[in-house]
């Protein structure tokens, strides 16, 4: 222990500033504009629409079913807030395709983020694990954007404190690029080329009241 | 928040954040593995003038299930009993290098000097001072009441409308002041339950009502009560007669099965430790099914989390900017 206030974690190589991985922060200029048929255009522009999301996530459940040779041991499990909305839903699908329940929770990565430092106090959602734990399962995590990849760090940090799955995998709704881990999604909605400058909203009918995925800034 | 030095720091809206942050940390007391990497790298001191049993174990275990350094200190055995003064170990710990400072005093108002007069710039919380205040004592009972009376996973609810009475010693006890404050501000009508010796003068300004006949406010002569708080007569601050004798105080005041069945059938029986079985408490009223002591202990470590959690998380800015080294007073 020596004499100064502890500095904020210097873990990361990156400059100062929010490193969130939801809501895309301001500068670190450099990186390559948004590309794709996509302009991001003005302020705003809508790129995913409630069809889209219903289709990438019934393509989703499916590619989870094909990969895992059905519904066996498989637990769903959503980062707050969105998250857990996108993992009902997957399980309604995986349930209506495979004809038997598929067990969902959700789990909170607050306490194990490693930026609590450099934001304001953020508020802790619940966690919870559906019967029967998550020992010798396979869990599939469920984000509604991958960004930095720290919110996945900080999952994984929290599966294994909840107990030993027999394999994790990641499905996201948008993968917008631009990771500082090595972290990759298994399942992806639509792959979203952005700036880091811009901000990825996804709205779910179940929080926001309509379905849609909106880019926002960048100029 | 960037200090709590009394229950009266904190609004309707802060105090139920507490009790929401804790509802989660509980839930992560009922796992396997109870520790989480939240405050890792941080230094808590618990700095106690005072004997304490609960209260230190339990803010030690809060600390380490954040996994934060803690450094426990106590008058005992340390250089306060040659002498030092406040100042000067507050100094030292600063030179340690703490984030916080989990203060018990005698003094009343000694964790308010601590966290004001620009010796340390971690955050202070008060762990009981003097006859003044504990304000996690007040949370963790208020935690406790919303569990049993609103339900687990209570998420953003108050305590508005609810009735708790508060009996004992009044005078000499920190964990009283703290409750009416928290509990007014959490909405409850607290009614305070004494003879008038064990009153404090000017109870009259405070946010409560006070009687003086244990028997009628347990019936329900003021509205029907939802819990009963016992306070411990504490004979080492009494330096007068307060009461004639045990025997009167206990019968006049002292809780007993035939009084717990004057409440109400979901009321609880709340005590903060330590009990004087056979004084204000009897054995059959504290181990009733009712009674709720020994899950008190059990919250006051999620509490305790919660407080943590809430001073020592969030960038420097959003929770207060500390001192530049150069103001601190040499």
């Amino acid at each position: 222990m020596t004499p100064a206030r502890p500095a904020p974690d210097q873990r990361s190589a990156r400059p100062p500033g929010p490193a969130p991985d939801r809501p895309s922060g301001p500068p670190p200029a450099g990186a390559a504009g948004a590309g794709g048929a996509d302009p991001a255009g003005p302020t705003s522009l809508t790129v995913l629409e409630a069809g889209e999301i219903a289709r990438s996530l019934t393509r989703i459940a499916h590619e989870i079913l094909e990969h895992n040779k059905g519904a066996e041991g498989l637990v769903l499990l959503g980062i707050p807030t969105r998250g857990v909305q996108l993992a009902r839903r997957l399980a309604t699908r995986l349930a209506e395709i495979e004809g038997t329940p598929v067990p969902v929770g959700a789990v909170d990565v607050t306490m194990y983020r490693d930026d609590l430092r450099r934001q304001p106090t953020r508020t802790i959602e619940a966690t919870h694990v559906p019967d029967g734990g998550i020992d010798d399962r396979v869990v599939v995590l469920v984000d509604d954007v991958l960004f930095s990849g720290r919110t996945i760090r900080a999952a994984l940090d929290a599966l294994s404190d909840l107990g030993r799955p027999r394999v994790v995998r990641l499905a996201v709704l948008v993968d917008r690029g631009h990771r500082e881990l090595p972290i990759r999604a298994d399942h992806v909605g639509k792959n979203l080329p952005t700036s880091v400058r811009e901000r990825v909203r996804v709205s779910l009918a179940e929080v926001d009241g309509v379905d849609e995925v909106r880019i926002e800034g960048g100029h | 928040m960037r200090h709590l030095l009394s229950a009266a720091d904190l609004d309707v809206v802060a105090a139920v954040e507490v009790l929401d942050v804790a509802d989660r940390m509980a839930a992560t007391q009922q796992r396997e593995i109870k520790k989480l990497p939240t405050l890792r790298g941080r230094t808590v001191v618990n700095l106690f003038y005072e004997d304490s049993t609960r209260t230190r174990i339990s803010f030690e275990a809060a600390a380490k299930r954040l996994s934060a350094d803690v450094i426990n200190f106590s008058a005992k055995g340390s250089s306060v009993s040659k002498g030092e003064s406040l100042k000067d170990t507050a100094l030292t710990l600063e030179a340690m290098g703490a984030d916080a400072v989990v203060v018990r005093h005698s003094a009343s108002g000694a964790p308010h000097r601590l966290a004001t007069a620009g010796w340390i710039r971690g955050a202070v919380v008060n762990a009981g001072d003097g006859t003044h205040e504990h304000p996690t004592q007040a949370l963790l009972d208020a935690f406790t009441l919303r569990r049993h009376l609103v339900g687990h996973e209570a998420t953003g609810a108050d305590l508005a409308g609810r009735r708790v009475a508060v009996v004992g010693d009044v005078l000499h006890s920190r964990v009283a002041r703290s409750n009416v404050l928290l509990l007014h501000t959490l909405g409850a009508h607290v009614t305070l339950v004494a003879p008038p010796t064990l009153l404090p003068v000017g109870v009259e300004a405070w946010p409560c009502t006070t009687s003086y006949d244990l028997d009628g406010v347990l019936r329900g002569d003021l509205g029907d009560l939802d819990a009963v708080m016992m306070l411990r007569v504490q004979a080492e601050r009494m330096n007068a007669a307060y009461f004639p004798s045990v025997r009167e105080y206990s019968r006049r005041y002292g809780l007993d099965a035939r009084r717990v069945g004057l409440l109400p059938d979901h009321a609880v029986v709340m005590h903060p430790g330590p009990m004087n079985r056979g004084l204000e408490i009897s054995a059959d009223a504290a181990d009733a099914p009712r009674s709720t002591i020994v899950e008190q202990v059990a919250n006051g470590v999620a509490v305790r989390m919660a407080v943590l959690y809430l001073l020592l998380s969030g960038a420097p800015e959003a929770v207060g900017e500390p001192l530049p080294a150069k103001e601190l007073v040499r």
